[in-house]
């Protein structure tokens, strides 16, 4: 790694970080605000619920939840937080090299003397660090609101914990693969599409395995991998799925640096 | 000793030709011209050097080791002016230029200033609110501010104005006068002409000749156009010309040779104008295919 390249890269996010973090500490904030009414109002919430049909539940990650337990209701409300967090991951990494390609700066990088191995590493621990730092601050944030809002119940801090945890592999998840797929296509030129297409789109997959009973969908998608509800309901993550992630982020990174190494940097013509 | 030695290199971009077996070599302390009009892979063959992108086949060297292999530690000494100049947009000029200094192992603060001083560059400006001639003023100054061993130019004047371009013309002696090896690509045969000692001509992705500027030069055709009343075209026709054309009481042609004889047959008679002109790039080209 070379620091000046770190320095300059987290520089660039800087910007974008503090956006996304405080978006979804207020989409937290906002969401976990409404839980003391949702749980006065639980027994005819369920009872609502118990009328809506299976496919709308399913959809919004509420099948058997209980939205008047704390976990419950956070589980419910995480699924739109991990939203959020696979857009922006998605977003580094199909941007962290593809923009220099895209504003033509490849150039000026790479005609220093650095290694692309280097460059790429540097890149990397600099999106890493803005994701961390998004990180902390859902993790305070969440701890912070259920605290302020969960009134009288109570609630078991574990399997919060885990969750919370399990967003850092989450992530991982989408900036590799968004990498990878960026420099899998010779020029991407426009990120959003990308990365709207990959977070939505392993959403979507995730309900689809949900609604159809297809197991085979959920074993792709880091939504089914990482399912609020399973890890709140045991305590645990689902291992098998959590190691397939981390398979896919493993062969998206060597993949990466491979790629990256051997890639003709295009040229204005 | 050869700085930059060449060989075989072979670019093709898929089924797109790049270069085909290209081979040539600069020596240390030389003013290499590499002229070719747009599109013949002289961008292409600076890249490769650079390890922007990799070669089909062939390979390349820069003070006799492998470009790519070594390609981190070779671009300590080597300065990069790319054709299209991209800075990182949002950035301050002196920002960008800190940043591109950070890069090398040495300190680069005095001799970048020294630079931005000479070349007029406002440090302060964003980098989104410069000019075209501005940017490129920026790519002179971060090519140099390291004070490289070897200087790749790519169009280096294409968008500086002419007062720029001779302060840039002078830089560049003094760089090379210092030793600094200079491989300067351009399609605009002048400046070439005045700039380097030798010359290395690249069409269609081939290298066609590579020549000691002087012989280039005498080997030159110069385009004469003769307008005159009662001008019989055969008037002309004396060794050296060629391509003898007669059009509207104008006489073209162009000429090899010494520059004397035409000009007694054009005393000799009453003109009402004359231009003598070097041919284009384009022109010389077509003399080499013949």
């Amino acid at each position: 790694m070379t620091m000046n390249i770190f320095r300059q890269e987290l520089k660039m996010h800087l910007r974008s970080v503090i956006t996304w973090s405080v978006a979804v500490a207020a989409l937290i904030f906002v969401y976990v605000s409404l839980f003391s009414s949702f749980a006065k109002d639980a027994e005819l919430l369920n009872e609502m619920m118990a009328n809506f049909p299976k496919e709308l539940l399913t959809a919004f990650g509420l099948k058997g939840v209980d939205l008047s337990t704390v976990l419950g209701y956070f589980g419910f409300v995480f699924l739109f937080v991990q939203i959020c967090l696979a857009i922006q991951a998605a977003n580094y990494g199909f941007s962290l090299v593809s923009i220099e390609e895209r504003e033509w700066t490849a150039d000026f990088l790479l005609a220093k003397p650095v290694g692309r191995t280097q460059i790429l590493t540097s890149k990397l621990l600099a999106a890493l660090s803005g994701l961390a730092i998004t990180d902390i601050v859902v993790w305070i944030s969440s701890l912070a609101f259920i605290t302020l809002f969960k009134g009288e119940r109570t609630y078991e801090v574990n399997p919060l914990l885990l969750l919370l945890l399990s967003i850092v592999v989450f992530q991982l998840f989408f900036l590799t693969v968004g990498l990878v797929v960026s420099l899998l296509v010779k020029r991407i030129r426009s990120v959003t599409p990308y990365s709207m297409a990959l977070g939505f789109g392993m959403y979507v997959l995730a309900v689809f395995g949900d609604m159809l009973g297809e197991s085979t969908l959920e074993k792709v998608t880091p939504f089914k991998h990482f399912e609020p509800n399973y890890i709140l309901q045991n305590g645990a993550w689902d291992l098998p799925l959590v190691l397939i992630s981390i398979s896919v982020i493993v062969i998206s990174l060597v993949g990466s640096y491979v790629l990256y190494t051997r890639r003709d940097i295009p040229a204005v013509v | 000793m050869s700085v930059i030695e060449v060989n075989h290199l072979t670019k093709y971009y898929g089924k797109a030709r790049g270069i085909i077996d290209v081979s040539f070599h600069v020596n240390e302390g030389e003013n290499f011209g590499f002229i070719g009009p747009n599109g013949a892979g002289k961008t292409t063959t600076i890249r490769l050097l650079l390890s922007l992108i990799y070669p089909t086949s062939g390979s390349g060297t820069i003070f006799g080791k492998d470009c790519i292999k070594y390609g981190p530690e070779l671009r300590q000494e080597i300065g990069y002016l790319p054709s299209e100049v991209f800075y990182y947009e949002r950035m301050k000029v002196i920002e960008l230029l800190k940043y591109s200094a950070s890069f090398y192992n040495r300190d680069c603060t005095q001799r970048m200033h020294e630079l931005a001083e000479l070349m007029e560059l406002e440090l302060h400006r964003r980098i989104e609110d410069l000019s075209y001639g501005n940017r490129k003023k920026v790519g002179i100054v971060q090519g140099l501010l390291h004070q490289p061993k070897l200087l790749f130019l790519d169009e280096p004047t294409a968008g500086l104005d002419p007062l720029m371009q001779r302060k840039f013309f002078q830089l560049i002696r003094e760089e090379n006068q210092r030793g600094v090896t200079v491989f300067f690509s351009s399609h605009i045969l002048g400046e070439v002409q005045r700039m380097c000692n030798r010359v290395g001509i690249i069409k269609e992705g081939r290298i066609i000749e590579i020549a000691d500027i002087r012989t280039l030069q005498q080997n030159n055709y110069k385009k004469v156009r003769v307008a005159a009343t009662d001008l019989d075209a055969a008037y002309f026709d004396i060794p050296g010309v060629t391509n003898l054309e007669h059009h509207n009481g104008t006489v073209r042609f162009f000429y090899k040779g010494d520059i004397n004889a035409v000009m007694r047959k054009i005393g000799e008679i009453t003109v009402s104008d004359v231009t003598i002109e070097e041919p284009t790039l384009e022109e010389i080209f077509m003399h080499y295919y013949e």
